[in-house]
This record gives C-alpha cells, sequence and structure tokens, in this order.
C-alpha cells in the first residue's frame, strides 16, 4: 500500500475538519451574537441572568434590563439567525448542485418572489382586510403569507417546468425565471395601489430584518426550517450523483425526478418559512456554499452540513453588525448580507471570465 | 467635616419644602419617536429630558440634533434597550409590529400617543404626552386649541378653493394626496376642498385627470419646489399645464413638518395655509406662541 493511500490527502484532511470546524465557528458567532450589541451587558447581569436561567439565584431588579436584552431580544434573535441562516445556506447549496449552475441561489425557484408578493398584498391589503384589527393579525398573517406565497410560487414554478412527467434543468430554470417576472409583475400592481407608508414598510420588508424574532417563532421556524434543513442534507449522495447528469445519474440508480422535485420543494420550504419572518435576505444561498466548495471540494456530503453551519454562523454575524453600526437605529440585515455578498459575487464573476 | 446623622435631619427639617417642581417629577431619560410627538414633548418645556428620537423628529432644532433611532415604521428593539430610558414616546403608526412587541415582552416603558388630525385631537394629544410626562398640559393644550378654535369661524367664512397636495413633482406624474392624509385634512381646515377624491393615500396623478379635476392652487413642501426647479418649472409639467393653475399661478410651498405634523403648531400652520390659499383675505393674528 502506496504511502499516498495511507495518509489522507490534504483536502479529505481538511474535509474531516469541516463539520467541527463550522460547529466551532457557529457557536463562536451566536456566543458573540447573544454577548455582544449596543445594550452593554456588564459581567454582574450576564452572571445574574444565568443564575435566574438555571434556577440558582432570582433575578436582582437591577439586572433586570441586562436579563430583558439578554432573554427576550438576543436570544430568541441569535437563535433565528442561525437557523434561517442554516436553511438559506443548505438550501442554496441545494440548488447550485440541482442546477448544476454555480450562479444558483434559492431566488431561482420563485421562492422569493413569491413571499414578496405574498408579503406586500399582507402589508397593502391587510388593513383593508383587518380593519383595526391589522396591527395584531399582522403578528402572523405577513408570515403566514409570505410563507404560503413562497411555496405556492415554488410549485407553480416545478408544475410549470415539468413537461412530460420530466422537469428539465432548462425548463426549470426558465419556468423559474417566469414565475418570477409575474410575482415581479403583481407586486409591482400592489406597490401601485399602497400608500406612501405601505410603501416604506414594504422597501423595509425587501431588506430584512430579525428585529421581530421571538420565541414564540422559535418552534415553527425549528420545524419548518430545522427538518427540510437536515432532510436536505439526507440527498447529498443524489446530488453528487446529479452532478455527473442525468443519465449518469440515473444509471448509477438514482430516481432523478424525486430527488429534483425533492429537492426544491424542501428549499423552498426552509427558505419560505425564513423569509416569511424576516423579510428578503439575499446572497447567504448564493455566496456561503461557493465559500464551502473553494475551501472543502464539490462533495454535497460537505457542500450542504457545511453551508448550513457557515450560513447560520454568517447570518448571525451579519444581524450583530447590523445591530451594532448604526444604533440605536439599526440597518437591515438583507442590506449587510449584501455588503458582504455582493464584492465576493463579483469576484467569483470575474474568476469565472478569467478561467473560460 | 462630618454631621452627626441626627444634626443632619434636624437641620433638614427646618428648611422650608421645596414646592413640588412639576418638571423635576416623571421620567428622566425620554425616547420620543415621532414628529408631532417630538414637537409636543419640546413645547412641553421637556425637551432637555429627551436622549433621542426618530428620523423624522425634525422640529425644534435641538430634537434634530440628538441621537436617532431611524425610520419610525423600522425600530430597534435593542437600540431602543441601549439607551437606558425610563419613558419611550411612541406614535401611533410607530413599527414594525413584530419589534414593538420584542420591546413589550422586554419590558421597556413604551407608551403609545394618540394620533390628531385637528385642534381637540392636538389638545387630547399634548394632555396624554403631558400626562406621561408628569407635568401638567392644560396650559399648552388650551392654548392650542383656542388658536385653532380662534380660526374656525374665519376660515369657514371663505370661498372654498380647488386646491391639491403635491407630495413629489421632480420626475414622472406627480404624486398628488388623496384621502386619509394629513395633506387633505389640512387642505379641508383652511378653507380649500382637496379635488382628489377617490382613493386614499399618494397616488401619481396624470395630466387627464388633472384636467379634470381643475385646480386652482397647489399646495406642496417647499423643499420640493425647490428640487422640481421652482414655480415657473412646476406649471411646464404636463398634469398642471393644463388646468387652471397655470393662470392663477398659485404654487404654495410651506415647511413640510410644520404643514404636515399635526403638532402644537398646527393652529399657526393652518393660518399660514389659509392665508396663502385666499390672499388679501382677513384672518386673525394669532398670538405669538413660545413652541412655534
Amino acid at each position: 500500500m502506496s504511502a499516498s493511500l495511507a495518509a489522507p490527502l490534504p483536502r479529505e484532511r481538511r474535509a474531516l475538519a469541516l463539520l467541527p470546524l463550522g460547529l466551532l465557528v457557529l457557536a463562536g458567532a451566536m456566543l458573540a451574537g447573544v454577548l455582544l450589541g449596543p445594550a452593554r451587558i456588564s459581567a454582574a447581569g450576564l452572571f445574574a441572568t444565568l443564575a435566574d436561567a438555571l434556577g440558582l439565584a432570582p433575578l436582582p431588579a437591577e439586572h433586570a434590563r441586562d436579563a430583558a436584552v439578554l432573554g427576550v431580544v438576543r436570544a430568541p434573535r441569535v437563535l433565528m439567525a442561525a437557523l434561517i441562516g442554516a436553511g438559506l445556506g443548505a438550501a442554496g447549496a441545494a440548488m447550485q448542485g440541482l442546477f448544476r449552475n454555480p450562479l444558483a441561489d434559492p431566488g431561482l425557484i420563485g421562492v422569493s418572489a413569491g413571499a414578496a408578493l405574498a408579503a406586500v398584498a399582507a402589508i397593502v391589503l391587510g388593513g383593508s382586510l383587518f380593519g383595526a384589527a391589522a396591527g395584531l393579525v399582522g403578528l402572523w398573517l405577513l408570515p403566514l403569507a409570505a410563507f404560503a406565497g413562497g411555496l405556492l410560487a415554488t410549485l407553480l414554478m416545478a408544475r410549470l417546468g415539468t413537461v412530460g412527467g420530466v422537469a428539465s434543468v432548462a425548463t426549470l430554470l426558465l419556468a423559474g425565471v417566469a414565475v418570477n417576472a409575474l410575482a415581479g409583475a403583481l407586486t409591482g400592481v400592489l406597490v401601485f395601489m399602497a400608500d406612501d407608508r405601505q410603501v416604506r414598510d414594504i422597501t423595509f420588508w425587501t431588506l430584512g430584518s430579525l428585529a421581530g424574532a421571538r420565541w414564540a417563532q422559535l418552534p415553527v421556524v425549528l420545524a419548518l426550517v430545522g427538518v427540510p434543513l437536515l432532510l436536505l442534507c439526507a440527498l447529498a449522495r443524489p446530488l453528487n450523483a446529479l452532478l455527473l447528469g442525468e443519465a449518469e445519474a440515473f444509471h448509477l440508480g438514482v430516481r432523478v425526478e424525486a430527488v429534483k422535485r425533492l429537492a426544491v420543494v424542501l428549499a423552498a420550504v426552509a427558505v419560505a418559512a425564513g423569509v416569511a419572518f424576516t423579510g428578503l435576505i439575499g446572497f447567504v444561498g448564493l455566496v456561503v456554499p461557493h465559500l464551502v466548495r473553494l475551501g472543502f471540494g464539490a462533495d454535497h456530503r460537505l457542500v450542504l452540513p457545511g453551508a448550513a453551519l457557515l450560513g447560520g454562523a454568517l447570518l448571525v454575524l451579519a444581524d450583530l453588525a447590523a445591530r451594532s453600526l448604526a444604533a440605536p437605529a439599526e440597518l437591515p440585515v438583507g442590506v449587510v448580507t449584501a455588503l458582504l455578498g455582493a464584492p465576493f459575487f463579483l469576484w467569483l464573476l470575474r474568476r469565472r471570465g478569467a478561467g473560460a | 467635616m462630618m454631621l452627626p446623622r441626627r444634626a443632619l435631619a434636624a437641620l433638614a427639617a427646618t428648611l422650608p419644602l421645596r414646592p413640588a417642581r412639576s418638571d423635576m417629577a416623571g421620567p428622566a431619560r425620554i425616547v420620543s419617536v415621532g414628529g408631532a410627538v417630538t414637537e409636543t414633548v419640546f413645547a412641553l418645556g421637556a425637551g432637555a429630558r429627551v436622549v433621542a428620537t426618530d428620523s423624522t423628529s425634525l422640529f425644534p432644532a435641538a430634537a434634530r440634533a440628538l441621537p436617532k433611532v431611524g425610520y419610525f415604521r423600522a425600530l430597534a428593539p435593542e437600540g431602543l434597550l441601549s439607551l437606558g430610558a425610563d419613558l419611550i414616546l411612541l406614535s401611533s403608526d410607530a413599527g414594525p409590529p413584530q419589534a414593538i412587541e420584542v420591546l413589550r415582552a422586554a419590558g421597556a416603558p413604551l407608551h403609545v400617543v394618540p394620533e390628531a388630525q385637528d385642534g381637540p385631537g392636538i389638545a387630547r394629544r399634548v394632555r396624554d404626552v403631558a400626562a406621561a410626562l408628569g407635568l401638567d398640559g392644560a396650559p399648552l393644550a388650551g392654548a392650542v386649541l383656542d388658536d385653532w378654535r380662534a380660526l374656525d369661524a374665519p376660515v369657514a367664512a371663505l370661498p372654498p378653493v380647488r386646491a391639491i397636495f403635491v407630495l413629489s413633482a421632480a420626475r414622472g406624474a406627480p404624486l398628488v394626496a388623496g384621502g386619509r392624509t394629513h395633506a387633505d385634512a389640512m387642505l379641508r381646515t383652511a378653507g380649500a376642498v382637496n379635488v382628489v377624491r377617490g382613493f386614499d393615500g399618494y397616488r401619481p396623478l396624470s395630466a387627464e385627470a388633472a384636467a379634470a379635476l381643475a385646480p386652482e392652487a397647489a399646495v406642496m413642501m417647499a423643499h420640493v419646489i425647490e428640487e422640481a426647479g421652482g414655480p415657473d418649472a412646476l406649471l411646464r409639467l404636463p398634469a398642471f399645464a393644463v388646468t387652471p393653475l397655470a393662470r392663477s399661478r398659485r404654487v404654495v410651498g410651506m415647511d413640510g413638518s410644520y404643514l404636515l405634523g399635526f403638532g402644537p403648531r398646527a393652529a399657526h400652520a393652518r393660518r399660514d395655509l389659509a392665508r396663502l390659499l385666499h390672499p388679501g383675505a382677513t384672518l386673525p393674528d394669532l398670538p405669538a406662541r413660545a413652541w412655534t
């Protein structure tokens, strides 16, 4: 047996390190997300909050604000960011694998445009449908509408992209373009109907924010982002086979059509559930899978969980920046992720251009 | 030098009781969100206690100089909590509702101030804000209401002017105010009829529709007239060239937060707008007020 086979290749050795490394980065980001921010937390406040949470000692009144910032504002926010970022990262990785296109992102399957259409409809029409109760209904109406809208748009795209029981990648892409255009046009109609304030609300929604994260939303996000996330990771082998081409994958025993449909639906659920609570957050789904591929190769068994861990970490850190940079105001988190993502995207394009 | 505690207590007992100064009671660190709310706080004399305002709080100048918590529809829960305020006054439109919910759950000292679009409403809001601040709101509320009511009869006697409010006209079709806007309310209280009907909020106005509406006067924010290149450039726009405006040339410009704020300055804004819309009409002079 030659030495080169006995000792793992550098890339393989790095691959072994990916999951522990990713977990470490995510845990570090989440710790920073909870401990840092514009509201200064004293060490005494932190320990008093921890002692209270563990039932060791009742919370002294002077640390009530620290406890509220840590427990009510930051903890659910960081957990939401980690889950939603993980969902966006894994969904992006799955779509890039499925479409065999490095520029694919979850927006391609219509989920973002559909969610935006429904969210804008809730903002513009919610008031007239629910009257004075719209403010209260709005807490759940908008997320519910956005989730349903994202899912419906993706199902429509999958339906339109399937001809004779076969969903060819090219037809799916074109169907996605058409669904995006249609949703965009209908959103335009609603924007025309909106008043000045609603237009502002729409603008902020499309820029994304985790400012509304609450504990009550977490079980929903855990179920609708966490479960599809794990299932997507389980699709790693068929997605690897698809990288060789659909015919080759078929001969390897992959049920190509079922895998494609499943991947699209899982990605749509994970992204729609996240977008529903935060608004549109760009570039996590596009950039993070590339970062993982650059460092650890194209094996989906690594790319999918790696993109999830790194996506979660990136969104937690982007949200920390969004909270801190303009304090006491807050930057839209989609702006922060795009500010990080767009230069990387351009660099990627130039690199591809030079290589071709 | 240390005095025994007992001696200190005896000394204190001999001092005359300090009168309960109303401006010393109540919250000491206030965040004020909403232009009219902030104007009310400052008009009540509590401006020195305000530690931050939102981006729509443009008057008085001291409010503009304070740290900003962002746009009032996109508030940041942690940013607001980080200010250590003991009172956060919110305009009733403040949002998003999710962020307000987080603030509520975190036990933030929120107080939502009612909306107002006329004299009695403004007086109610003054009393509401004053109560939250631990102040007596009656003098300010009474003065605002007196000023407002002094205009009621003279304005009602004026022939109504057919007017439109133009929010922006720099590019494309001009954006005009329909129903349920502050601009619509201000036009109606200043002796004008808003000729734009059939929709709420702001919408672009086509030249055909403008010709049919036949406005005699256009009310705008002063900076919008400047940005559009002055009244002459505005009147050359297709939507205005086909209307009686082109002949009357009555393009009225006023400061935006003064005209549309419905804060304590609203009665004075109402008088100024009525004068500009009805040149030559006699309207009573209002007393000069410290807050205008």
